[in-house]
């Protein structure tokens, strides 16, 4: 499977970790990533907060450099450049608004522009979870996880054409897959406060406590993200949610391409581990732990089975024995 | 041949764009016409005896009128002629209002439209032939399809008139939705109380034959003698051998059967009686978890029942009866409400629709009226409902109002306080719609004297903390604000669409419906009850959403409708039906093919094939006229030469 690719700003600085685990877990699965050359930024959220066409043109340029290598599908893992590029795409339908985008560049776009999909739609979709799950060669046994997809993942419903826009599932059947626990966690699509973090972050602070407390409330040993802005708003800022509401939050947070990483096998360097603020130490200790567990049931089990054929061999013996005698 | 021309003004409907007086003058030159006006009000009293005194002052064989749709008044005219002593065929209506004044706005060009449509009309008639109808015998029983509430009064109303009623309901007991409530707004008086004595009239009264567990599933023939083929489920239970005893349902060990009386709130067993007043008060096996007939190994009920009813081997059975009139009263469903996903798509175990809370609050319900949790029996204290899922929702296509929920969540808010004293309940509301008698007396008393939180605004979403409680987070639309309630249990108004398989059982009637499955009556106003096939009639909310109040008014006006039908000693055909001409007729068979009445039959004629119309089956379509390719089936009142020279008349205009 062959894919142009849009690593997205964050992923070269705050987001490293996802970007670096996305590409891991691609490699290990046989998705070829075609960086596109000389990739700009999509605008983010400031582009599209200030003047829609100039943040179409924005994503207009990257996704006719797509084109012109020849791709017919552009993935990215972030949600906020996913959207923006599939929403330049949508309003460029109009031919007025195309009009108004192809004079800010240096050459008209081509007709047909790419279509955009994240990663994790990539994964499920295209690849699909059952093959995921053949995959696996460390099962998240024994860890509970809560799904967090933010806002963007799906919605809107009508542009994104990805899963049930106000109860996603693409998360929890990848965990499920991984072998981890899933909890019922009910807020999956609620706003983390976003950029807010920056002017209010008294906001981001009060949304994000809630969804941790949520999760907690669940009993999810991590929460598990794919939006490097969300991810922020829960792990980097987890102590000032944990201040704004009082409650100390230990909550790993992790992007689903660490824990496909950590379940595939991947070397951890990989994946950025060392990257996330919340230490992951405590849930991969869990996961050993339950693995041992396991494994020491399963020889007691073994042994149990042994040491039963023994005394079975040996009665017998002792009867032949006395048959003989 | 001398005819008459009447030009309606229908006051200013039509007179306001079309110059009805130049239409009456262009009529004069027509040919035959020698007589023509216009009038303010053709279908006044004044009005139509102008056409009588007209008809006899010129001796006119036939009259026109050039008013509204042939639907609305052709019926009336039509008696007029016969009032004048002309035969009531030989009249036509040009429809200058519907397709005329109404939809264009331009007067001259609206004039010239309404002059050739009277020319048209005027040529057809100049073809038309006095047509006479025969009488015939009429069976005087009805079958009434469905038995809740609506179905039950025209089945005793019918019955106490005299008729002989065939009562046939899907389900294995009557009383349809209603029997499944707890309480009845706005007196909050007891439903199975209420209705439970009709259940049992409908029991024995001796014109009534009652068929539960089963089906209609084939209707032929026509008004005052359809031929129905009615499907007996196999219930696996002889009812005639069956006392109700309950003993079979008590050893049944298969005790996790899905309990569809109760709304799935709780399970029942494989042998069951749906609830203590069931009419008919017989057991049923459901066969998708009876252990005998899955494993073929159990055979308890069959051991333990005392007058040995129980028969593993029972098969569907059809039967065919003739009835002269027809009740459809096959009520409704609730919408799918799981493709709300945030309301939890159905996986939250303590969100749940009114019609389960409904069993939940019944002394007879699977919790014994004592209002309990799903999820694990604790009492709720912050009961949330929400109105309007599923119905006013065009995202979901379904634009309408149920138009009773705003009264029954009110009816359960007051009982939840009945029951829990110190609970809370909160209705989130869109409008309250509450126009009947005392009603809107009664949602303010679930406000004022229960204490009834109401917010007006929607829920945007439910979502459950963890900890066993569940935010509803919505809009207060008042206050301008959001709003977050803590809830226990959330109700929700599920809207309500046609009863699941009314769709096939309308085309089975050959009777219309909407694209929600409510059956289509012939005038939304002036004929609720009646539908376009004769002798067919509409009870209750299978015609579209309404309350028990009305649902049982409209079951005895479907039942006075049948009764009136029916009190004719004959009933007389409709003469615009096929008629063969033999000696065009070359016995191709293609008439026999494509006729959907099986009105068409191959008869013998010195050892030729011809055909023959059953004049009693034929409804008049004209299909056999499209397709015969020798012209020899005509439709009377519709031949080839009526409808040729209207089509020249307009190609001549």
């Amino acid at each position: 499977m062959k894919l142009a690719y849009y690593p997205g700003c964050s992923g070269q600085g705050t987001s490293a970790e996802y970007e670096r685990s996305s590409r891991a877990v691609c490699a290990a699965l046989g998705i070829l990533l075609e960086e596109i050359p000389d990739w700009s930024c999509c605008g983010s959220t400031p582009a599209h907060a200030c003047d829609h066409v100039l943040s179409a043109a924005l994503s207009a340029r990257n996704l006719s450099l797509a084109a012109a290598k020849g791709a017919d599908r552009v993935g990215t893992p972030c949600p906020s450049c996913l959207a923006n590029l599939k929403t330049a795409r949508h309003r460029m339908e109009d031919p007025t608004f195309r009009g108004k985008v192809n004079a800010l560049l240096d050459a008209p776009c081509p007709d047909t522009l790419p279509d955009t999909v994240s990663i994790l739609q990539v994964l499920v979709e295209d690849f699909g979870v059952d093959a995921i799950a053949e995959k696996v060669k460390k099962p998240l046994a024994g860890l509970k996880i809560a799904c967090y997809y933010g806002c963007l993942m799906s919605r809107p419903a009508d542009v994104m054409n990805f899963d049930d826009p106000e109860n996603p599932m693409a998360l929890d059947r990848i965990m499920e897959a991984l072998g981890a626990e899933v909890v019922p966690f009910s807020m999956k699509t609620e706003c983390c406060g976003a950029a807010m973090g920056i002017p209010r972050r008294d906001i981001s602070a009060r949304l994000s406590a809630r969804l941790l407390e949520t999760a907690r409330n669940f009993g999810a040993d991590a929460v598990v993200v794919a939006c490097p802005l969300c991810h922020m708003n829960l792990d980097l800022r987890q102590d000032q949610a944990s201040k704004a509401s009082k409650s100390a939050f230990n909550m790993p947070i992790l992007y689903f391409t660490q824990f496909m990483g950590i379940a595939l096998g991947l070397a951890s360097e990989d994946l950025g581990l060392g990257k996330l603020c919340v230490s992951p130490t405590g849930l991969l200790q869990k996961m050993q732990n339950a693995k041992a567990a396991a494994d020491a049931k399963a020889a007691t089990d073994a042994k149990a089975t042994t040491d039963a054929k023994k005394a079975e061999a040996k009665a017998k013996a002792a009867k032949a024995e006395e048959g003989q005698a | 041949m001398k005819l008459g021309v009447f030009i309606c003004h229908c006051g200013s409907n039509i007179g306001g764009t079309v110059d009805c007086a130049a239409v009456a003058k262009a009529a004069r030159a027509f040919p035959d016409v020698v007589f023509a006006t216009d009038t303010m009000y053709t279908c006044s009293e004044p009005g139509q005896d102008e056409i009588i005194a007209t008809i006899k002052e010129y001796h006119l064989d036939g009259v026109v009128v050039a008013s509204c749709t042939p639907r609305m008044h052709e019926p009336t005219f039509r008696r007029t002629l016969e009032r004048a002593g002309l035969n009531k065929y030989m009249f036509e209506m040009a429809n200058i209002r519907e397709h005329v004044s109404w939809i264009g706005k331009d007067k001259e060009a609206n004039t010239n439209k309404a002059s050739e449509l009277v020319h048209i009309a005027v040529e057809k008639l100049r073809r038309n032939v006095p047509l006479f109808s025969k009488s015939f015998e009429s069976t005087k029983r009805v079958l009434v399809i469905g038995g809740g509430v609506a179905g039950i009064q025209a089945a005793l109303d019918c019955a106490d008139a005299g008729l002989d009623v065939l009562l046939v309901e899907r389900e294995s007991y009557i009383g349809g939705k209603m029997a499944k409530l707890d309480k009845t707004f706005p007196t909050v008086d007891c439903s199975s109380c209420i209705l439970g004595p009709k259940m049992v009239d409908v029991a024995q009264h001796p014109k009534i034959t009652l068929m539960a567990a089963s089906e209609v599933t084939n209707v032929a023939g026509y008004v005052g003698n359809f031929t129905v083929t009615i499907k007996k489920k196999a219930t696996y239970v002889d009812w005639t051998k069956c006392t109700g005893c309950g003993a079979c349902t008590e050893k049944c060990p298969a005790k996790k059967t899905p309990d569809k009386f109760n709304e799935f709130v709780g399970p029942t067993t494989a042998i069951n009686i749906p609830f203590p007043q069931a009419i008919p008060k017989k057991a049923t096996i459901n066969p998708e978890f009876c252990r005998q007939l899955i494993k073929g190994k159990c055979g308890v009920c069959a051991k333990v029942c005392p007058t040995g009813a129980i028969n593993y081997d029972m098969q569907d059975e059809n039967v065919i009866e003739t009835v002269g009139a027809i009740v459809a009263a096959t009520g409704y469903d609730l919408v799918d409400w799981t493709v709300y996903g945030e309301y939890g798509a159905g996986h939250y175990p303590d969100v749940i629709t009114a019609l389960q809370y409904e069993r939940i609050l019944s002394a007879s319900g699977p919790t014994g009226g004592h209002i309990q949790r799903p999820s694990d029996g604790k009492e709720p204290k912050s009961v949330v409902f929400i109105q309007c899922v599923g119905s006013r929702d065009k995202s979901i296509n379904r634009p309408y109002c149920s138009g009773f929920c705003c009264m029954y969540t009110a009816k359960q808010a007051v009982l939840t306080k009945d029951h829990i004293p110190d609970s809370q309940s909160y209705v989130f509301y869109m409008d309250i719609r509450a126009p009947g008698k005392l009603y809107d007396e009664f949602t303010r008393r679930a406000m004022e004297e229960y204490g009834t939180q109401y917010i007006r605004g929607r829920v945007s979403v439910i979502q459950p903390d963890g900890k066993g409680q569940y935010i509803v987070r919505g809009a207060d639309t008042l206050l301008g604000k959001p709003v977050e309630v803590k809830a226990d249990m959330v109700v929700l108004a599920v809207g309500i669409e046609g009863a699941k398989g009314a769709a096939k059982l309308a085309e089975t009637l050959h009777i219309s419906y909407d694209g929600f499955g409510f059956f289509m009556e012939s005038h939304c106003k002036l004929r609720p009850v009646e539908t376009n096939t004769a002798g067919v009639f509409l009870a209750g909310v299978a015609q579209g959403p309404k309350d028990i109040p009305s649902s049982v008014a409209q079951g005895s006006a479907a039942g006075a409708k049948a009764i009136g039908l029916l009190s004719k000693p004959m009933l007389e055909s409709d003469p615009q039906i096929s008629v063969v001409d033999i000696k065009r007729c070359v016995g191709c068979g293609k008439c026999v093919k494509v006729c959907p009445f099986q009105a068409i039959v191959e008869q013998d004629i010195r050892g030729e094939k011809k055909a023959q119309v059953i004049e009693a089956v034929c409804q008049g379509c004209g299909l056999c006229t499209a397709t015969c390719p020798q012209g020899a089936i005509q439709l009377s009142h519709f031949t080839d030469n009526q409808i040729l020279a209207e089509v020249d008349t307009l190609c001549r205009c």
